[in-house]
């Protein structure tokens, strides 16, 4: 266990009868200048959870996910923050490197005679093998992000920390990623936060969805519905209006919203 | 409601029971003249080989103008006399061991220059301290034209082959600095992201990332390099030389040969062509992840 910043208070005596979680927040504080984005957050993932954070833009999902990533060097802060040792990161953008072969960017920074070996099964696992000597520039959107995927995954993370990392797709590309980031969390086991302003994708991928609001977590629910998820499901429904009414979009935002003017004027 | 109501908004058609409304304005035939293609603005189609049309007709000019006697010989020699002397030049193997001393010069000033570039635009791009220490020297110095420096350097180092060399290296120096240190300063804040989060050493981060990113801007600032270290060649060649292409044609003025001025600007000029396409050559090579895109 990894501890960034704040007071790192009894991470060996917390193991009682409990399963030690992967992730345990306690009273987050992140400000960029006098603006606290997390305000005294608490979460707690367990290993191999799969929980989705939900946010309107700037409700700190995205500090939330870079702190726990170690990547906020110039914020000021306070909490407790434990994170596991091997945490992986994948972002929105694929974010490969232009100079290096899809090879190269899965194994980046990966020792030992045998990190080709590894890179070039997690290529596979990802559905890209024989892609190896591909250039970045030559692959697709989803191409790319698959390779981000394979990089992420050939480090067998305890925790794997996605910033929407869907969000660049296109809708038909984001369901087939959708299948394959469940087939291969269901493979690895590791715990998971996955940001996303999609509640459609928070349902379908998540065992518990948790909505930030204010710098708090505001609602933490478990979805328990059986696979395959979908739409028709009244179950399903009644989740997704109960998420979006957390998150501000009334039932009158939703759908094709008919016009208020007249209906005659219209046809007229 | 509403369903029935967006279905009727999406529906092209119009309603069953609306009268179909006469349009006269969309019943008129197009004017035929609307469907000609336009007037091309763009300067249209290029011409296959045109590159080598202006060339081919200043030098047509070039040996008219000298057969009918238009051009006085003592200005601009005739074409074929330049080519013969040039001959001759070879013949008695004048123009190699020119060509060879200047080409040495040029090549140690150059690597010189750019290994001075190199090292303080990394030291620079790297750390704070060094940019703070080094950039501003380096600004002050890009101000002053390498050559007003000649005068100093002359003093210091006298007229041999180190004033040259050094001249040379210190035109260079500057466009090398200044593209690597751009490249090196420009690399995606997202990448260094990356490699925080894949825990890359510092090591393996200068190598994975920031050699390769600031690659493009160095080769940038060779070709700069490569331009400048002709350029100042020429000059210190001209100012105090007993050898080289610059020292053979300043002799050639002394003695009013004009032929052998025009042989040693077109052994310039192929220089210069050479080197640059040497280095976009090695620029192709190296950059081929992005070529893939360019085509």
């Amino acid at each position: 266990m990894a501890t960034h910043t704040g007071r790192l208070t009894g991470t060996n005596a917390a193991t009682v009868a409990e399963e030690r979680p992967a992730v345990r927040i306690e009273g987050l504080v992140r400000a960029f200048g006098d603006r606290r984005v997390l305000d005294g957050l608490d979460l707690t993932i367990r290993p191999g959870e799969f929980v989705a954070l939900l946010g309107r833009s700037g409700s700190g999902k995205s500090t939330l996910l870079r702190a726990l990533a170690g990547l906020d060097h110039a914020l000021t802060g306070a909490g407790e923050l434990s994170v596991p040792d091997h945490a992986s990161v994948v972002f929105q953008d694929a974010r490969l490197l232009p100079w290096k072969r899809v090879l190269g960017n899965v194994v980046l920074g990966l020792d030992g005679p045998d990190a080709v070996e590894r890179g070039t099964a997690a290529l596979a696992e990802v559905g890209l093998a024989g892609r190896e000597r591909a250039w970045p520039v030559e692959l697709s959107g989803g191409e790319q992000q698959r390779v981000s995927l394979a990089r992420s995954l050939v480090r067998e993370p305890q925790l794997l920390l996605a910033d929407e990392p869907f969000g660049a797709l296109d809708a038909l590309t984001r369901i087939r990623m959708h299948a394959l980031l469940r087939r291969l969390c269901e493979r690895h086991r590791p715990a998971v936060l996955l940001v996303t302003h999609d509640v459609d994708e928070a349902i379908v991928l998540a065992d518990r969805v948790a909505v930030l609001d204010e710098g708090r977590i505001a609602a933490d629910l478990t979805v328990d519905l059986p696979p395959p998820r979908h739409h028709g499901d009244p179950e399903y429904t009644v989740l997704r209006d109960r998420l979006l009414g957390l998150l501000g979009v009334d039932q009158l935002d939703q759908i094709d919203q008919p016009d208020q003017t007249d209906p005659d004027e219209t046809v007229r | 409601m509403s369903t029935g109501l967006s279905k009727e908004r999406l529906a092209p058609a119009k309603p069953a029971d609306a009268a179909p409304e006469p349009s006269p304005e969309r019943e008129t035939p197009v004017p035929v003249a609307r469907l000609r293609p336009r007037r091309r603005l763009g300067p249209g189609r290029p011409i296959p080989y045109g590159w080598a049309l202006g060339p081919l007709l200043l030098l047509a000019v070039w040996s008219v103008g000298s057969a009918a006697g238009l051009i006085d010989p003592r200005n601009i020699s005739e074409p074929w006399t330049v080519v013969t002397t040039a001959n001759d030049l070879i013949a008695q193997g004048r123009l190699q061991s020119s060509l060879w001393t200047s080409a040495q010069r040029v090549l140690i000033g150059l690597l010189s220059g750019v290994a001075a570039g190199l090292v303080l635009a990394l030291v620079s791009g790297l750390s704070r301290l060094g940019e703070a220490v080094i950039d501003g020297p380096v600004q002050i110095k890009r101000a002053i034209p390498s050559l007003a420096l000649i005068p100093l350097l002359i003093l210091w180092f006298g007229i041999g082959e180190s004033m040259k060399i050094i001249t040379i290296a210190l035109a260079v120096l500057v466009p090398v600095y200044i593209h690597t240190h751009n490249g090196l300063r420009t690399i995606d804040s997202r990448y260094v992201e990356l490699a925080e989060t894949v825990r890359l050493r510092r090591r393996e981060f200068l190598r994975h990332v920031v050699i390769p990113g600031a690659l493009p801007g160095f080769l940038l600032g060779m070709r700069f390099a490569v331009t400048n270290a002709w350029l100042a060649l020429v000059v210190v060649e001209q100012v105090n030389a007993t050898s080289g292409i610059g020292y053979m044609m300043e002799l050639a003025r002394t003695y009013g040969q004009t032929e052998i001025i025009i042989v040693g600007l077109v052994v310039y000029g192929l220089l210069g062509l050479v080197s640059d396409g040497a280095v976009r050559l090695a620029e192709r090579r190296a950059l081929s992840w992005r070529r893939t895109l360019a085509g």
